[in-house]
């Protein structure tokens, strides 16, 4: 359970898997050192999100009573932040390192100080502060206090202790770590291009650059998100989700009170499609055909939707609801 | 006389909450132990990243025994008084109190209420766990596994540890005994995260600086913002260069360290080409470093300072390598945003401000900018602007709140578009206007001189005002989302200290038609929405004169309800003012105030006004013929004064009405038998008032 003292530091790794030539060193660097700690590592979830926060492991997962222990990488899109591959710093789409305890350990600040360690951050020779940042997610009706961590004036993760999740109070509540993963590997590899980051940790023929992978996709999805979506299909997409996850909720609920038990049946789906409007109206935005004060409208039908999934997951399993004797048998 | 200090060990409380809580943990302190009948000779306290702390020296080591009588109700009074005497003096048993006699009241009872001292330590563990479980944090949060305890403890970050210790100096301090939510309190603090996080053993105030400054923690803040300062600018005389101060950032910084180290680091000359507020604004907002200047040329140079919480073990190298790498690339991305927008004119961007709306109800931005442009063609008479510029200013005076750089920092709106209009050779007043239209923002901000931006201001300010009025969204007590207010000083600014002849009725009914009749939700503009909009602007106009010194009372004497041209209202009170602090003036003001209140009288026991024309036949008493002509002769002077805008010489013309005034007083009885001679005094009273009302209402001066 004690990371900090078996646990292989930076140097004992492979040139290629060290966190400060390897991208993906890095990431595995991260996922060692909170398996080494308890948690599940996860694996991304498969729907679009803005954010590592809206993966369920970590927004219904901070719900309820039950204890939790997860972390992932989750990549993230923000259709608005693409740069046609042209900006050394800003991406569409991008990774977050995730980590959700819940409840918050105690020595929360240590851990994430060893975490830094383990992927090459001495303490003793950088400048390592956190710095007041209240944390609010309107879609998801969430908010939390914690900092922007920085690294020699760098943003490099964001801590928040969850207050609030989908509506509804944390109790108990959740510590969340989020690392932005390409801003840290740039600092670590000391590259000032996000593109020349090292993915794969090798050498000439052998090296593939975060932009082999990347650049192409960054280009394209600028075109995309910008250029050529096609906004009536989208505006389309956010009424059938919204619709799509009220109906999973409501036959969800049916089937509770068939079964008598008290436990709600279709939480999760009906989440997907939450998630799938969010990510609707983030790309409806990105286009800049939602008005100011539509806008505010848009966000607000996500949230209830997201107060909605919140609410159902409290009544199952994974939200510590028991099921009650079934009075239908 | 015992000391107490107090520290309360958390996570990184923000910067900008630190001062107040340590001024509140003092106060409440300091505060809880006088109520608890101690005294104390001194208290300070201080904050830091990661504590608060409390000294308060010369405490009383116990309070004092206390003895209070209470008298009750007398022998023999109804069971109800007993009782509620009983509840009040926490007696148990009437039988508890004493009887005492007076030759008035007779017996009646009296208890007495004896309270032993308390030691100050018993005193401050009560005390303490209370003043925390209430602090007065602007936000707080739960935290752990305790969070789900409905009374868990709210902190403004995790509260870790609690140190307080009570004792006199000569001999060594206790800890005094207290637990707050799980958390007990002891004697052990620690010091720099990084640099000594060991436990540190505290007794008392000055072993616990000591032992915080040896683990690399400076207690004081304003130690620290000192400490900042010289070295910041140490540094920059060593490059010889000058520190660009900046007492907020200093502050701010100085809460996000406990030991600081002053470092300097550069970057790329090229982005020097970047306007100086956008490469202030930019390693200010984001990284909150200092910027520097070139003594000689006054120009900011490619060095900058920052403030770290670490002696590195390699002198800082990389610390300054890190900020220097992302002062490289916010400037990077400020560099894109000015080459981009510097490729686009303006006038290309004006057409997107169709895309961003100002109001819901009042259309886009480029409805707006189109609603100014013809206003400000119109009021460009009346500030001597060519309407040409006044034209092209309007058109482009919100382009840039489409431009990247405006995107990034909204606080450079109209900065921005000066700078661009420039670049792409508009006019100086044209490149001006794009900024200064924005001005006045408040009663402390410079006021535009030039017609041009006068005129935008003035056009944009009044567009916005008529707008809000056309749909009914005045402000209303303290709420004024739109800073209505503001806009309507900045209006009376403009026109009064550039003295613009400026007629605000005509001004309004030219921004209503630029609403035109089509707008979703706008009503039609009619007479009511000028009236009660100018109404509004009288009331900003008092507060505004009021605030310059002037009398409100003569304010309201000479404005009247349709009274549009601020200027001549404010000359208006100066040539009253004026004229009441002579002999003349007080005495014709006391004259007027008689006539009225004789008039006043008569018309209400009559029920009617006595306003007919005065006869001449009717005039027996030399002093009233003379006071007659007197009037006709002032009131035709004053209305031709009054018309030129000549206040002082209709002043002049009323003053002469003194003396015939005191005469008449003095020399006639207005109530006269002859009932036709008494209503035609009456009729001449009421020319004195009409007389003064040509410059005042006089019944409205105060004295």
């Amino acid at each position: 359970m004690s990371p900090s003292d078996q646990h292989s530091t930076a140097l004992d790794l492979p040139p290629h898997m060290r966190p400060e030539r390897s991208f993906q060193g890095l990431i595995l660097a991260l996922q060692r050192f909170w398996a080494d700690y308890g948690c599940v590592v996860l694996q991304p979830y498969d729907m679009e999100v803005g954010a590592g926060t809206f993966h369920p492991a970590t927004t219904l997962r901070a719900l309820g009573h039950k204890p939790w222990r997860a972390a992932y990488v989750q990549p993230s899109r923000r259709p608005g932040d693409g740069r046609y591959g042209e900006n050394p710093n800003r991406l569409q789409h991008y990774y977050q390192f995730q980590v959700l305890l819940k409840p918050s350990p105690p020595d929360l600040q240590d851990l994430y100080l060893k975490s830094l360690a383990a992927i090459g951050v001495d303490a003793a020779l950088h400048d390592v502060r956190f710095v007041e940042d209240d944390w609010e997610s309107p879609t998801l009706g969430a908010w939390g206090l914690g900092w922007e961590c920085w690294c020699d004036g760098m943003e490099v993760s964001q801590f928040t202790y969850f207050q609030q999740v989908c509506g509804i109070e944390c109790s108990p509540v959740a510590g969340e770590l989020t690392y932005g993963l390409e801003r840290l590997a740039m600092y670590v590899q000391g590259v000032d291009n996000v593109y020349d980051l090292n993915f794969n940790g090798r050498d000439g023929d052998e090296r593939i650059s975060y932009g082999d992978v990347f650049l192409q996709a960054e280009q394209e999805y600028s075109r995309h998100n910008f250029e050529h979506v096609n906004t009536d299909i989208l505006f389309q997409h956010f009424k059938d989700a919204e619709a799509e996850c009220q109906a999973l909720l409501s036959a969800g609920a049916r089937q509770m009170e068939e079964a008598g038990d008290g436990i709600h049946k279709v939480v999760l789906p009906a989440y997907d499609q939450c998630i799938k409007a969010s990510h609707v109206f983030n790309l409806l935005d990105a286009r800049g055909v939602i008005s100011v004060t539509e806008r505010q409208s848009y966000i607000l039908r996500v949230r209830d939707l997201s107060k909605a999934c919140g609410e159902a997951f409290l009544q199952t399993d994974a939200g510590g609801a028991v099921a009650k004797e079934s009075q239908n048998a | 006389m015992p000391d107490l200090l107090l520290e309360l060990f958390s996570e990184e409380i923000p910067a900008r909450m630190q001062k107040r809580a340590s001024e509140d943990l003092q106060k409440l302190v300091t505060d809880g132990l006088v109520d608890a009948g101690l005294t104390y000779e001194g208290a300070k306290g201080f904050a830091t990243p990661r504590r608060l702390a409390l000294t308060v020296h010369g405490v009383t080591a116990r309070s004092a025994d206390t003895r209070e009588e209470r008298k009750g109700p007398k022998v023999g009074a109804p069971e109800k008084a007993l009782e509620g005497f009983m509840r009040a003096a926490g007696l148990s048993s009437i039988d508890e109190a004493q009887i005492q006699s007076d030759p008035k009241k007779g017996e009646f009872y009296v208890a007495v209420i004896e309270k032993p001292g308390r030691d100050a330590q018993e005193i401050i563990a009560g005390l303490i766990p209370g003043i925390i479980r209430n602090f007065p944090w602007p936000k707080s949060m739960r935290w752990g596994a305790g969070s789900t305890k409905p009374d868990t403890l709210r902190w403004v970050r995790p509260l870790r540890s609690i140190l307080c210790t009570f004792g006199p100096e000569t001999e060594d301090p206790e800890v005094v005994p207290f637990e707050v939510d799980g958390i007990t309190s002891g004697d052990v603090t620690h010091g720099h995260r990084f640099m000594a996080p060991q436990p540190l053993r505290i007794r008392r105030f000055d072993d616990y600086t000591d032992k915080l400054n040896a683990a690399k923690v400076v207690l004081d803040s304003a130690r620290r913002e000192e400490i900042i300062l010289e070295e910041a600018k140490n540094l920059a005389f060593s490059q010889n260069l000058d520190l660009v101060e900046d007492s907020a950032l200093l502050h701010e910084v100085a809460g996000l360290v406990e030991w600081p180290i002053v470092l300097m680091g550069t970057f790329d000359e090229r982005f020097l080409n970047l306007p100086d507020e956008v490469i202030q604004l930019t390693i200010r907002v984001n990284q909150k470093c200092f910027v520097l200047r070139d003594p000689k040329s006054g120009a900011l140079t490619n060095r900058f300072i920052l403030v770290s919480n670490l002696i590195a073990s390699d002198g800082g190298k990389q610390i300054v390598a890190g900020n220097e790498k992302v002062v490289r690339a916010r400037l990077s991305d400020a560099m894109f945003f000015w080459e981009t927008d510097l490729k686009t004119p303006l006038q290309a961007r004006v057409e997107k401000l169709g895309n961003i709306i100002f109001h819901e109800q009042l259309g886009t931005q480029l409805q707006r900018v189109e609603r100014i442009r013809s206003l400000a063609k119109a009021l460009a008479p009346a500030t001597s602007a060519k309407v040409a510029e006044a034209n092209r200013a309007a058109e482009l005076c919100k382009a840039d709140l489409v431009t990247e750089m405006v995107g990034e920092f909204p606080e450079l709106q109209g900065l921005m578009g000066r700078y661009y209009a420039t670049a792409q050779d508009e006019t100086s007043a044209v490149a001006a206007a794009c900024e200064d239209h924005y001005r006045p923002q408040g009663p402390g901000d410079t006021v535009p001189s030039d017609p041009v931006s006068i005129t935008v201001a003035l056009s944009d300010k009044l567009d916005t005002l008529s707008g809000f009025w056309l749909i009914d969204e005045k402000p209303t007590g303290s709420k004024d989302p739109y800073a209505l207010r503001r806009a309507a000083l900045g209006v009376i600014r403009l026109i009064l200290e550039n003295n613009c002849e400026l007629s605000l009725t005509g001004a309004i009914e030219q921004a209503c038609i630029g609403y035109g009749d089509g707008m979703k939700g706008v009503a039609v503009a009619d007479d009511g929405v000028a009236k009660d909009l100018l109404s509004f602007f009288h009331d900003r106009l008092k507060v505004y004169l009021r605030d310059q010194g002037r009398r409100h009372d003569l304010i309201d004497a000479v404005i009247s309800e349709d009274a549009d041209d601020l200027r001549l209202i404010v000359r208006r009170v100066e040539a009253l003012s004026e004229f009441l602090a002579s002999e003349d003036g007080k005495a014709l003001l006391s004259g007027s105030k008689r006539a009225a209140n004789i008039l006043r009288a008569e018309e209400k026991k009559e029920g009617r006004a006595f306003d007919s024309t005065v006869s001449s036949e009717l005039l027996t008493h030399p002093a009233e013929k003379a006071l007659a002509e007197a009037v006709d002769i002032s009131v035709g002077k004053a209305k031709a004064a009054v018309d030129a805008h000549d206040f002082t010489a209709a002043i002049e013309a009323l003053s002469q009405l003194r003396a015939p005034v005191d005469a008449f007083f003095e020399d006639v009885m207005v109530n006269d038998d002859n009932t036709q001679i008494r209503e035609n005094r009456l009729n001449l009273l009421n020319r004195i008032r009409q007389a003064t009302h040509t410059v005042a209402d006089f019944s409205k001066i105060e004295g």
